[in-house]
Order: C-alpha cells, then sequence, then structure tokens
C-alpha cells in the first residue's frame, strides 16, 4: 500500500517546476526529498497533497480527511494559544469532547508542549512552533502526511524531538512524505529522493543510492579538474563519472553530500550518467 | 600561547541572574576554521559578541588580533551574520561598493557566477547567491579574522560547496575563522571544534572529541513499528534510520530487556553515536539538574 505521483510534470508559465517525477510514499515510511531553493519540493509535495495542477501525470492519493499538511509557513495562527490552534483544527475534522481532550493531551506530552499549552504560538520559539505546526497535522490521524521542511532554521534539539515525532508517526502506520534542507535527515529516511531543478536527480533507500552511484570519487589537495572538485575540510574531493583517475590516487567513500554534489556537476557538464 | 587572532580568558558574562557564558577560554589561530557548536541559548552568540567588542565581559579577558577589540581592530575583522546583512533594495553592485567603501577598500570584482545577477535587487536574488555575496562584501577588505554565523544553512548543496571553497582559500591565506553553527554537515569542515551548552565550553576538539561519552546502539527487527512503540513509551530517545531504530545513551544490555518482555526479538549494536546526540543528551542533563 503506497501514495504516489507518477511521471508528474508541473509547469508555472514558463518555468519547469516538475519534469517527469514519479514518487511512491509506502505506508509506514518516511521519504525525505532533498534539493535546494527552486529544486521542486514544494511543488513535489503540493502535488500529492492535490493542490497543484498537473500538466501530465497522475497522483494517487487519501481521500482530503485523511492527509495532514504542514506548510513551510508556521503553520498556526500566531495570536491563538497552543491549545486553541489545536482545538481549531481538531474541531474541523469533526473531533470534539472527550475525544479531542484526550488526543490533544496525549500529542502534547509527546511534543513536549505541555508547559506550553496555554501561551500565543507568537511566544513560542521557533522550535516549538514547528512542533505544534506538526502536532496540527497530525491531530487527526492521517494516513499521509505530508510536511515542508518541518526542521528548518530549528535547534538540534528541537530538530531531533521533530524527527522523534515524525518517525513515530510512520511507525503507527502514516506514509510520511518531508522535505529538507539537511542530508542528515535524508540519510535516516526509508527512502530519500533528491530533486535538481525540478528533475529527480537520484531516489531509492540511502543505500540503494550509495550501491548504485556511479563512477569514483578520489580526495587530494590538488585537483586534476578543477570543475569536478569541490571542498570536504582540509582536502578536496573530485568525481570521475567514467571511474577512471589517475593511478595512485587516494579513492574517498563517498557519502550523500559527495554524492549529490558529484551528481549535480555530471548534470551540469551534461555527461550521462 | 601567542599568535592567536581570536582569544577568549575565562570569559564571563551576566545579564541580571542569568549566566550566558560562565568561564569559557578559546582562541582562533591563522589559517584555521574553528566550528562553534550549541543549541540555541547555550551561548553562542553572547560569547562572539564579547569577542568582538560588542558588549563587554562581566569578568574575563578577550583580545582581537593582539589587543583589546576596538574599533581600529575590528577594521580588520570580517562578520557575516545569518541574515546576511545585505540591503534587499540595493542592486548586488551597489551593496558590494557600499559595504566596500564603508572599510576603505577597492570594489570587489564579481566572479562569473555572480555577473548576471550584478544589476539584480538583492531581493530578487535567489538566497545561495545572496550568500555569496555577502562573503564578497565580508571580504573585500582582505580581513584578517572571519566570523560566519551558519555560513550555509538552507543554501543549495553545490552553492554550499562554492561557499566552502571561499571560505577555505581565505584561511588558506592566514585569517583565522570562527564559524558558528548547529548543522553536522558545517561541523565537518571545520578544522577543530568547540561545543557549548549552557554556557560552558563542555567539549573541544575533532568531532570523536566532541561526542566523548555519549553512546548510541542500532536495533534492528521485523516488527520494527512496535518495537519502537515500546521503547518510545520506556522513555528511550529513540529515531528511526532507514528501517533501524536508534537509540541514544542507551545500554544494549537493558534495551534488549525492555524488547525481551514486550516479546519482541531483535538485534542490538553500538553505533557511533552523533554530535546532535550529544547536544540532545547535554540539552537533557541540563533541563534535569
Amino acid at each position: 500500500m503506497s501514495y504516489s505521483v507518477r511521471s508528474a510534470t508541473v509547469r508555472f508559465g514558463s518555468t519547469l517546476a516538475l519534469d517527469d517525477v514519479t514518487v511512491e510514499v509506502p505506508v509506514g515510511s518516511v521519504v525525505a526529498v532533498v534539493g535546494g531553493d527552486g529544486a521542486g519540493k514544494t511543488t513535489l509535495l503540493r502535488a500529492l497533497a492535490g493542490e497543484v495542477r498537473l500538466e501530465s501525470g497522475t497522483v494517487e492519493g487519501p481521500p482530503r480527511q485523511r492527509l495532514g499538511y504542514l506548510p513551510a509557513s508556521s503553520g498556526s495562527w500566531a495570536a491563538l494559544t497552543v491549545t486553541q490552534n489545536i482545538d481549531f483544527v481538531a474541531g474541523i475534522y469533526g473531533l470534539v469532547g472527550d475525544e479531542l481532550i484526550a488526543r490533544r493531551a496525549e500529542l502534547l506530552d509527546r511534543a513536549g508542549l505541555t508547559p506550553a499549552a496555554g501561551r500565543p504560538a507568537a511566544q513560542l520559539s521557533g522550535g516549538m512552533r514547528r512542533k505544534l505546526g506538526f502536532v496540527m497535522a497530525i491531530v487527526h490521524r492521517p494516513s499521509l502526511l505530508i510536511l515542508d521542511e518541518p526542521s528548518t532554521g530549528v535547534d538540534p534539539v528541537s530538530r531531533i524531538d521533530l524527527w522523534r515525532l515524525v518517525s513515530e508517526a510512520a511507525a503507527s502506520g502514516a506514509a510520511v512524505l518531508m522535505s529538507t534542507t539537511y542530508l542528515d535527515e535524508a540519510e535516516r529516511a526509508a527512502y530519500l529522493v533528491v530533486l535538481d531543478s525540478g528533475r529527480v536527480l537520484v531516489q531509492g533507500s540511502y543505500d540503494q543510492v550509495r550501491a548504485g552511484f556511479p563512477g569514483v570519487v578520489t580526495q587530494t589537495s590538488e585537483p586534476v579538474r578543477e570543475e569536478w572538485a569541490w571542498r570536504r575540510g582540509r582536502l578536496r574531493h573530485e568525481y570521475w563519472p567514467g571511474a577512471d583517475p589517475p593511478t595512485g590516487a587516494t579513492l574517498a567513500e563517498p557519502d550523500l553530500q559527495d554524492i549529490v554534489i558529484a551528481l549535480s556537476l555530471a548534470r551540469r557538464h551534461m555527461v550521462p550518467s | 600561547m601567542t599568535g592567536a587572532l581570536l582569544r577568549a580568558e575565562h570569559v564571563t558574562r551576566r545579564f541580571g541572574k542569568l549566566t550566558a557564558v560562565d568561564d569559557v577560554s578559546m582562541q582562533v589561530r591563522p589559517g584555521e576554521v574553528v566550528g562553534l557548536l550549541g543549541a540555541n541559548g547555550a551561548g553562542k552568540t553572547t560569547l562572539i559578541r564579547m569577542v568582538l567588542g560588542l558588549i563587554a565581559a562581566s569578568s574575563g579577558r578577550v583580545e582581537l588580533l593582539g589587543g583589546p577589540p576596538d574599533r581600529e581592530r575590528r577594521r580588520r575583522l570580517g562578520y557575516v551574520p545569518q541574515g546576511q546583512g545585505l540591503y534587499g533594495d540595493l542592486t548586488v553592485r551597489e551593496n558590494l561598493s557600499f559595504s566596500a567603501r564603508a572599510y576603505g577598500a577597492a570594489d570587489p570584482v564579481l566572479p562569473p557566477a555572480l555577473s548576471r545577477y550584478a544589476d539584480v535587487l538583492i531581493r530578487d536574488v535567489p538566497l545561495g547567491a545572496q550568500r555569496q555575496v555577502a562573503f564578497l562584501a565580508a571580504l573585500a577588505h582582505s580581513p584578517d579574522v572571519l566570523v560566519l554565523d551558519e555560513p550555509t544553512s538552507g543554501v543549495d548543496v553545490l552553492a554550499g560547496a562554492a561557499l566552502w571553497d571561499t571560505i577555505r582559500a581565505q584561511a588558506e591565506h592566514g585569517a583565522g575563522i570562527l564559524v558558528t553553527t548547529h548543522y553536522m554537515q558545517e561541523a565537518q569542515q571545520c578544522d577543530r571544534l568547540l561545543l557549548m551548552a549552557d554556557g560552558r565550553l563542555v567539549a573541544e576538539g575533532s568531532e570523536a572529541d566532541i561526542v566523548g561519552s555519549t553512546t548510541a546502539v542500532a536495533v534492528r527487527t521485523d516488527n520494527w513499528a512496535q518495537a519502537f512503540a515500546v521503547l518510545d513509551r520506556a522513555g528511550a530517545p529513540v529515531m528511526l534510520e532507514g528501517r533501524a531504530i536508534r537509540v541514544a545513551n542507551a545500554d544494549p544490555a537493558e534495551l534488549g530487556e525492555v524488547l525481551k518482555a514486550a516479546g519482541i526479538e531483535a538485534s542490538l549494536q553500538k553505533v557511533p553515536p552523533t554530535i546532535e546526540e550529544r547536544m540532545l543528551i547535554l540539552a537533557r542533563g541540563a533541563k534535569a539538574s
């Protein structure tokens, strides 16, 4: 059982926002989408949520009331308290009375927000506000949870808290699609999708992505081809798409950062990979 | 030790009853990229503001370029705040001209990647390019000390790699660089790391020195959803990692007992902890005490 977008193409005016993108989000899994500004992350998320019109392709999502969505903006109302924010959204889904009280208490506790229950959202720290947004997205136990950069600008401790909440949602059976700018989060997801200018650069589990990476990466202080090299600490890494580095070169074990840079460079230099 | 570009010796700063920085000693030497890590409220910003002479220390001594951080010495400093410090209503070229003149330097030459934005208003330029402009502005007067606040956070991976090329080139020319960050990707680009928690410097050195005695365990089981719920309910700091469950600061034997009691078979294995797990444990310790 999974939700998906298949062969999706989205155009805004003359901009190709998504170009033939297929992504599947299995139930009980976290799928992380990474990519820079303008890579198409938000468009992909909104496509699966049924909020953008596809030029071509198909979307398979749950009915509206089974969908939870955390937008990249705060996702809560600044003037309402934490409790009021949750109750308002719960009301939309018909969650009221004792059931609401129990669900609210459970979620506040899990998110560590119980002490802040009476505080207006405007007075929460960035991390707390993202956790509130998450709680609001999940209050009705959605079967598909879509999170747009839940952890951007959030301090590391809140990031770990958020990742635990996301994990918990997947463990209790939701399909989760989230975007992030942090590669370590993508490494931790069951599946990762790397987007670059509206196209999928690579996708799969981190192990699959590593195993399928074409070519080799070497480490050196003096790269042979500047345009294929990038910084890693005091050294530089260099990509050899044809796996043909000079003899005696020191090979590096490429991590996700190396893989994303290498494949982005390959795409820019138009080398088939 | 002589020759440090930035130095703090037993520096403390109090705000009323709050001790924001508590007896911290650190230094940045020429050619070094030092990462200053810590959660929000750990005291990173207060420490930086003292070292730059923007606020006074309650006690202890700070030195910038071998003396007190006065105006004259601050001229040899480059600073890139997280919000870039650029003017949205000015073009890229105007922003660079403005900051170059403020420091009495020549206008910097735009690299090819930025030249197409030369006459575009900063607010209409993509974030990655904005960061590059902020760097050019901070570097125009060839500063001896660079202070960077999360320089590559939110920037796409290629643009981030280009920024690190620029940062490293400065270090190779002898500048000392202090990077405040709470992201692993940035920490791993540094030569040496400092970790602050609750106003104190709690660890210093390589990534291994920073994670210190923190432990982490990977739990692998076919019944991962139930195992996750059981461990979470037991109060363990759990998270998913692919199909495995990761638990920070845990003892494999104890976790095994908890799972066994719930009738779950699992393999447990010690794995290398992350800097973030160390920060989480520190933050919980601070709350408990």
